[in-house]
Formats: structure tokens, C-alpha cells, sequence
């Protein structure tokens, strides 16, 4: 994947981007290459190198990053079991669920909803999708709280802040 | 008059294809639309909005090279142009009445925070915001 990106033609990547918003909008479903590569009017044996050189992960990839991210906002806004966040999120599995979701976050479902459940919404005034992007003031100070908490624990010395 | 943005522009693949989306489809006027050469100052108005214009460019040459050109449309396309937002008293009216004129949603309308919202993309690519005015 190194390289600069390649030129794509405008036209090719509008219908890419179809592809990408019928995922966005139903992340839940199982979108296998040949349904993708039909969205986008594009052959099967070209769809998924495509899309990579397009918005730089392959489909499959995009589309679980899109689920963890509706898993994510479901465990922070709502007090559904995660059982059911996994199952309406898309996975069929909740060992599943909680592998991927602790692969690409880094901590599991619990942890992540114990964490942000603590940080107040401001996000009312921002659009939905944007959300995700909106930074949580909130957030940092908690991490770095935990830190500070970490360094004491570790012996009694002056730590260094690392950003 | 009064003091305030009267320009905002966005680009677009092509300019007929945008003017007939902007006008036909969700119901803006043509505020200016003057030719000079290869070269079209193309802006648009909605009703409500007398004093503000959405200009419809396209990224060509001599105002930006050949290369950035291709990789501003390429952006476009890609949907990764910034957030556009158009309020509505009615969101689901909205959605049924642009829906019918062929307008691609992108998301239905769904109900949240106290509001209704749906996304939509002109055809080049920019990505729309349909908000219910609270």
C-alpha cells in the first residue's frame, strides 16, 4: 500500500463512493465483493483493489472500522447489553465482537462504555456523522488522570510527562 | 445592504450537470451565471437566502494546474469535500420530495437529538446534511 496514490477517474470514484455510503448506511449487512462491485457498477476482479487505491483500506476493512465506530457510539449512548450491540452491529458472534472490537480500539466493549459513559455530551449542536470526529476535552484529561494514577502506583520517583 | 459572507463556492465535476441538480432538483435560483471562455462563474441562491450565494466551480486551468485539478475533482469524488448542511422545517417532506426528483441519499431520515437528519450527494460527489430546523 506504499506509494503515492494512483490518479483515478472522478467518474470511477463517484461510484466507489456509492459503495462506501451503502456501507456507511447499513454497516449491519454482510456486503461481500459481489454486492459492492454491483452498487458500483464495477467488475468483481477489479472492485476491491479499487476501493483500496480509492480511500486507502480494503471494503472489508472499511467496513468493520464503520461497525467498531456504531458499536462505539451505542456503548457510550446507550445501556443496551453488548450482547445486543453486537448482534445489531453486524457481528454474529460475541467473541467476535469483543476480539475485533479490542484489536482495533484496544480495550474491550466494557471497558470502552465504563470509560465514556463518565464524559458528558456536547454534541448536540454537531451533526451526526461528524460526531465520531469531534474531539472530547473530557476524554484527555480522563487518560491522563489514569496516567498520573499509573505513575504514582509505579514507585514513589517524579515521572517525566510524556504527550 | 448588509455585511456578510455573500460567496461560498464548492467544486463540482461539471458545471451543467451541477446547475440542473441545484436548480431542478432541490429548487435554488441562478444568481449569476456568466461565461468567459472555457471559464464559468457559475453561482446559485436559495429562496430564503437572498444575500448569499453557493458558487458551483470547477477546479480547471489557468486558475489552478492541470494535476491539482484532476486531484480536486478526484477529492470530490471521493466525498472528502468538507460538510455541507441544508435546514429544512420538514426533513421526511424533504427527503420524499427530493427523493422524487431522483435525488441519491445517501441516509434516510432518522430521528435524533431532538431533530430529524438525512444525507445526500450532488453529483460530483459533495456530501449534503439535511437538518430539521429545531
Amino acid at each position: 500500500m506504499a506509494g503515492p496514490a494512483k490518479s483515478q477517474d472522478p467518474l470511477l470514484l463517484r461510484r466507489l463512493l456509492r459503495a462506501k455510503d451503502r456501507m456507511d448506511a447499513a454497516s449491519d449487512e454482510e456486503w461481500p465483493i459481489p454486492r459492492l462491485a454491483k452498487v458500483s457498477g464495477v467488475s468483481e476482479a477489479h472492485f476491491a483493489r479499487s476501493f483500496r487505491d480509492a480511500f486507502g483500506v480494503p471494503p472489508h476493512r472499511y467496513l468493520l472500522t464503520r461497525r467498531i465506530e456504531r458499536a462505539k457510539a451505542l456503548l457510550r449512548d446507550t445501556d443496551r447489553p453488548i450482547i445486543d450491540i453486537a448482534f445489531q452491529t453486524g457481528w454474529n458472534s460475541l467473541g467476535t465482537f469483543g476480539r475485533v472490537f479490542r484489536d482495533i480500539t484496544g480495550e474491550s466493549p466494557s471497558e470502552l462504555r465504563a470509560r465514556e459513559q463518565v464524559a458528558p455530551h456536547a454534541l448536540e449542536q454537531v451533526p451526526h456523522c461528524y460526531v465520531s470526529a469531534a474531539h472530547r476535552p473530557d476524554l484527555k484529561i480522563a487518560v491522563s488522570e489514569k496516567r498520573r494514577r499509573a505513575s504514582l502506583n509505579n514507585e514513589g520517583s517524579e515521572e517525566t510527562e510524556v504527550p | 445592504m448588509s455585511k456578510n459572507v455573500q460567496v461560498a463556492g464548492i467544486y463540482v465535476r461539471d458545471q451543467e450537470e451541477a446547475l440542473i441538480f441545484y436548480v431542478e432538483k432541490l429548487g435554488f435560483t441562478v444568481h449569476t451565471d456568466a461565461r468567459n471562455g472555457d471559464y464559468r462563474w457559475l453561482t446559485v441562491q436559495h429562496s430564503d437566502q437572498p444575500d448569499f450565494q453557493l458558487g458551483l466551480f470547477r477546479p480547471q486551468a489557468p486558475l489552478v494546474d492541470d494535476a491539482t485539478a484532476q486531484g480536486l475533482m478526484e477529492a470530490v469524488a471521493k466525498g472528502a469535500m468538507p460538510p455541507l448542511v441544508l435546514v429544512v422545517d420538514d426533513c421526511r417532506a424533504a427527503y420524499e420530495e427530493f427523493s422524487g426528483r431522483g435525488v441519491e441519499f445517501s441516509q434516510a431520515p432518522v430521528e435524533r437529538y431532538g431533530s430529524v437528519d438525512a444525507s445526500f450527494r450532488d453529483p460530483s460527489g459533495n456530501g449534503w446534511k439535511l437538518i430539521q430546523a429545531r
